[in-house]
C-alpha cells in the first residue's frame, strides 16, 4: 500500500466486467434492427421479453446456486413438477391462488430436497441434482400418469398469455424476480453470505457464516424459482405437461455464465445474469425473424457462448488486456513461473 | 536462513533455471555453467525439494519414479516390471521402505518427500537444495529427514537446506549464510555463531527493538479453558487474562493450531469447558464461539482467513453484518462508515476499502483479517502465526497493534513458531507438545533453550543431540 497511486490506465478487465457483456447485447440488437426490420416492432419486443422470461426466471434462482460454486440441473424437471402439481390442484377445484401458492411450494421442497443432500450430507451439487433432475421427471410422468392433462379453462391461465397495460404478465413477474434477487444479493447480508460461501467455503465458516444453511437455502431460492416458471409455463399451456422444461437448466446455466458469474462461486451479478438470458432470447427470436434455418440457429447460439465466455476469462490475463499492475499500482507475483 | 521475503527462494529458483539471473556466475567444481531452464540444472546435477511437491498423487510411487523416462520393453510398450525394479532400488539406495505400487497420494507427505530425494539421488544429483522441507512434516518424519541428510552429506552430496527453524539449523549446518531484503548478508561456521548473532544477522537490528512492549497489567481471567480435548490434542486447561497477550510455542505439529480450532469451536470437541468472562460456553461452531466473543485469525490466511477476491470492506465485515443491518437488510452507509473507522485505526489506507483485499501486502492483509474482529469486538483473539509472510516493518506493525489491543482489555492469544516472537511480544509462554500443553511461564523468565527443551521433550532432545554430534563426520 506504500506504493504512490498509478496513473488510471484503461483497464480493460475491469471495464469489461462493467459494461461488457451489456455491449454484446446492444451489438446484437443493432445488428437486428438492422438485419431484420420487424424486429423493432413494439409487439415483438414484447414476445421477445416474454419468450425469455422464463429461462431468464430460472437463471436468477441458478445464479444464487452457482454463486456458491454449486450447480443445479434438476430445475427443468422442477419445471415440470410444480406445473403438474399446480394444474392438477386447479382441475380438482383448488382456488387459484392457492394453486399457484402450491406449485411454488412443490418448486420449494424439490429445492429443498437439492440443498439437503448437498448442503449436510455434503454430496456433490451436480450428482444430487442430476439424480433429481431424473428423479423428479419420473414424478411428473408419474403424477400425470404420463400424459398432459389439458384444461382450457385453467383458473391461473393469466399467468403465461395475461396481459396488463399492454406488457405480458410474465413479463411483471420476471422484473419482480429481478428485483427481489438483487436486492437479497446486493443489500442483506444474506446476499453477503452467498457470495462469501462461494469465495472461500472453509473461510466463511471461521468467519461465523452458517455456510450449510446458506448452501440448502440456495437451492430452495433456485427451486422456488422453478416453481414459478413452471407455473408461467404451463398458464401458457394450459395444461400440465410433464415434458416441460426438458433441457431448461442448461440455457439457465449458458445466460448465468454469459451474465459474467464465475463457475467457481464467489463472483457475479445478478443484472449480468438477466442480460445473459437476453442475449439468448434476442439471438433466438432475431434468427427466427432472419429465417435462419434452426440447425444454423443451433450454431450461432453455441458459439455466441462460447465466445463471450472466452473473452470473460482471456480478461484474467493481464499481458493480453491489461496494465499487468494490481489495483494498488504493485506487480503480483508471477505464481506461475514456480514449481 | 532469512525472513521471509529475503530471497531465497529466488536465489534457488535460479539454481532451478525457473527464474533468469539478471548477473553474476554460477560455478559448479570450479566450472562457470549456465542454468537457463530447468533441463540445464538437471543435468549439471542440481535438484530441487520444493515445499509443494510436484508429484502426480494417483499413480503409482513406482510411475511417478519414472515419470518422462519410462523404461520400455522390445516392443515399445512399457517395462513394468523394470519400472517398479528402478523404483524400489532408488528407494533402497536413501534407505526408504516404502511399497512403490501404492499411489503416491496415499503416502504421508514426509514420505512424499522421500519419494521426490528418492529421484533426486537417481539422478546422481550432485547438489540438492531443501527448501524448508520440514513445514508440513510430523516429528518422526522430520527425524526421518534429518537422518537422511546426514547419510547424503556422507556420501558427498552438497545440500543446500533454507530453514527458518532455528533449531534444526543448528543441528544440520555445518555453514549458515544469510540473506536479507535480497542481499548476502554473510556465511560464518555454524559452530561459531550464537543464535542472536544468526538473527541479527537477519533482521538487521536488536531484537529487543523489534519485539519491545511496555509493561502490561493483566487483570481478570476472560478466556478460561478445562480439560479441552477433541482432534487429537488435549485435554489441555488455560487461562488467559484481560489485558494479557499469552504465546503458545511449539513445535510444528505439535498441536497448537488443533488447540485454537477447539476453543473456537472449528472442530468437534470431545470434552472439556471453555469459559468467557466466567460464562461458560460451549462453541459447537465458529459462529457461536465468534457470538461469544472469540476471534481466531488462520494460520492460513489466504485458503482460510480471507475472500482474496472480495473487497476488504467485505472482507472486514463479514462477521459482523448482523449488527450492521436491520431485519436483514445491510444499512450500508453505517457499515462503510465502521469498516472505515477500523482500517484507519490499523492504518490501512482508506481507499482500499473497495479493493479486492489480494491487492493489498501480505501485512495490509493480516491487518484485515484482524480488523474483522476489531469491527465485531471480539474480547478474545487468536491469532495463528500472525506474522508468517509479512515483512519485518509489518511485523513491528502488527506486534504495536497487538500491545494496543492487549491495553484495551481484550485477552489474546497468540500461536507462533518464531521462537523470539513468542518469547518477545507475550506477558506469558505457553509450550505445547504432542498436544498438550506442558509448560507455562513468564515470558520474562523464557529462553529459546528452556522453549526447545521442553517443546522437544528434554531427554529426547539430549538423546539427538548427542547422536547428531556422533554421526558428523
Amino acid at each position: 500500500m506504500s506504493s504512490p497511486n498509478p496513473k488510471p490506465a484503461f483497464d480493460f478487465a475491469k471495464w469489461w466486467d462493467r459494461v461488457g457483456i451489456l455491449l454484446v447485447l446492444l451489438a446484437l440488437v443493432v445488428f437486428m434492427v438492422i438485419a431484420a426490420p420487424n424486429f423493432t416492432r413494439v409487439d415483438n419486443i414484447l414476445n421477445i421479453l416474454r419468450a425469455i422470461s422464463i429461462n431468464a426466471i430460472l437463471a436468477a434462482g441458478m445464479t444464487f446456486v452457482i454463486l456458491t460454486a454449486g450447480i443445479d440441473l434438476s430445475v427443468g424437471s422442477i419445471v415440470a413438477v410444480s406445473g403438474v402439481v399446480s394444474v392438477l390442484a386447479a382441475v380438482a377445484g383448488v382456488p387459484a391462488p392457492l394453486a399457484i401458492l402450491l406449485g411454488m411450494a412443490a418448486g420449494a421442497a424439490c429445492g429443498m430436497v437439492n440443498g439437503m443432500l448437498s448442503a449436510y450430507l455434503a454430496l456433490a451439487p451436480f450428482i444430487v441434482t442430476l439424480g433429481t433432475m431424473t428423479f423428479l421427471r419420473g414424478l411428473a410422468y408419474t403424477l400425470t400418469e404420463g400424459k398432459p392433462v389439458v384444461s382450457s379453462t385453467l383458473s391461473f391461465k393469466a399467468l403465461g398469455s395475461g396481459y396488463w397495460l399492454g406488457i405480458p404478465i410474465p413479463v411483471y413477474i420476471m422484473a419482480a424476480v429481478y428485483l427481489i434477487s438483487w436486492f437479497v444479493l446486493e443489500r442483506t447480508t444474506f446476499g453477503r453470505h452467498v457470495y462469501a460461501v462461494g469465495g472461500n467455503p472453509t473461510a466463511a465458516r471461521l468467519a461465523g457464516v452458517k455456510v450449510k444453511r446458506v448452501t440448502a437455502t440456495v437451492y430452495v431460492i433456485a427451486g422456488v424459482c422453478a416453481g414459478i416458471a413452471g407455473l408461467i409455463f404451463s398458464a401458457r399451456v394450459i395444461s400440465a405437461q410433464p415434458t416441460a422444461g426438458q433441457g431448461y437448466e442448461l440455457d439457465a446455466i449458458a445466460a448465468v455464465v454469459l451474465g459474467g458469474t464465475s463457475l467457481m462461486g464467489g463472483r457475479g451479478r445478478i443484472l449480468g445474469t438477466l442480460i445473459g438470458a437476453a442475449i439468448l432470447g434476442v439471438l433466438t427470436t432475431g434468427l427466427i425473424l432472419l429465417n435462419v434455418p434452426f440447425f444454423t440457429q443451433l450454431l450461432v447460439k453455441g458459439a455466441v457462448i462460447i465466445f463471450a465466455v472466452a473473452i470473460d476469462s482471456l480478461k484474467q490475463r493481464p499481458f493480453l488486456f491489461g496494465s499487468g499492475k494490481r489495483p494498488d499500482g504493485t506487480t503480483p507475483p508471477d505464481n506461475k513461473a514456480t514449481s | 536462513m532469512g525472513e521471509n521475503g529475503a530471497g531465497k527462494s529466488t536465489l534457488m529458483k535460479i539454481l532451478a533455471g525457473n527464474v533468469a539471473r539478471d548477473a553474476g556466475v554460477i560455478e559448479i567444481d570450479g566450472q562457470r555453467v549456465e542454468i537457463a531452464t530447468p533441463a540445464d540444472a538437471r543435468r549439471h546435477g542440481i535438484a530441487i525439494i520444493h515445499q509443494e511437491l510436484n508429484t502426480v498423487p494417483y499413480m503409482s510411487v513406482a510411475e511417478n519414479l519414472a515419470l518422462g523416462k519410462e523404461p520400455k520393453t522390445r516392443f515399445g510398450m512399457l517395462d513394468r516390471q523394470r519400472m517398479t525394479q528402478d523404483a524400489a532400488d532408488k528407494l533402497d539406495r536413501i534407505g526408504a521402505k516404502i511399497d512403490v505400487t501404492q499411489p503416491l497420494g496415499s503416502l504421508s507427505i514426509g514420505m512424499q518427500q522421500m519419494v521426490e530425494i528418492a529421484r533426486a539421488v537417481g539422478e546422481e544429483a550432485r547438489v540438492l537444495v531443501l527448501d524448508e522441507p520440514t513445514a508440513a512434516l510430523s516429528r518422526t518424519e522430520s527425524e526421518q529427514l534429518y537422518s537422511l541428510i546426514g547419510q547424503m552429506r556422507a556420501d558427498g552430496v552438497g545440500l543446500i537446506y533454507i530453514s527458518h527453524r532455528m533449531e534444526e539449523v543448528w543441528r544440520l549446518a555445518d555453514r549458515i549464510t544469510v540473506l536479507r531484503d535480497g542481499r548476502y548478508v554473510g556465511t560464518e561456521i555454524a559452530d561459531d555463531l550464537t543464535e542472536g548473532q544468526i538473527v541479527s544477522m537477519m533482521v538487521g537490528r536488536d531484537i529487543a527493538d523489534l519485539y519491545g512492549h511496555g509493561p502490561r497489567e493483566p487483570r481478570e481471567p476472560l478466556l478460561r479453558v478445562e480439560g479441552l480435548r477433541g482432534n487429537g490434542v488435549g485435554p489441555f486447561d488455560l487461562t488467559v487474562h484481560a489485558g494479557e497477550v499469552v504465546c503458545v510455542a511449539g513445535l510444528i505439529g505439535a498441536g497448537r493450531t488443533e488447540m485454537a480450532r477447539l476453543i473456537f469451536g472449528a472442530d468437534a470437541r470431545t470434552g472439556g469447558q471453555v469459559w468467557i468472562h466466567g460464562t461458560q460456553s460451549a462453541p459447537v461452531d465458529p459462529a457461536a464461539a465468534i457470538a461469544q466473543g472469540i476471534g481466531m485469525v488462520p494460520e492460513d490466511r489466504k485458503s482460510e482467513g480471507l475472500f482474496l477476491e472480495h473487497s476488504v470492506k467485505d472482507n472486514i465485515a463479514i462477521s459482523t453484518l448482523e449488527d450492521l443491518s436491520w431485519m436483514g437488510i445491510l444499512r450500508r452507509p453505517k457499515l462503510r462508515a465502521a469498516v472505515s473507522e477500523r482500517m484507519a485505526q490499523l492504518r490501512l489506507r482508506s481507499n482500499a476499502i473497495d479493493l479486492p483485499v489480494e491487492a493489498l501486502s501480505g501485512g495490509n492483509q493480516q491487518k484485515a483479517a484482524v480488523a474483522r474482529w476489531l469491527l465485531r469486538d471480539s474480547q478474545v483473539l487468536i491469532l495463528d502465526e500472525p506474522t508468517r509472510g509479512v515483512d519485518i516493518g509489518a511485523k513491528r506493525e502488527i506486534y504495536d497493534l497487538i500491545d494496543t489491543l492487549a491495553r484495551q482489555g481484550k485477552a489474546i492469544l497468540v500461536i507462533s513458531s518464531d521462537l523470539p516472537e513468542a518469547i518477545g511480544i507475550g506477558d506469558r509462554v505457553l509450550v505445547v507438545r504432542d498436544g498438550r500443553i506442558v509448560h507455562d511461564m513468564p515470558s520474562a523468565e523464557a529462553t529459546e533453550e528452556i522453549v526447545m527443551l521442553h517443546a522437544t521433550g528434554a531427554r529426547a532432545a539430549t538423546a539427538q543431540a548427542t547422536q547428531h554430534k556422533g554421526a558428523r563426520p
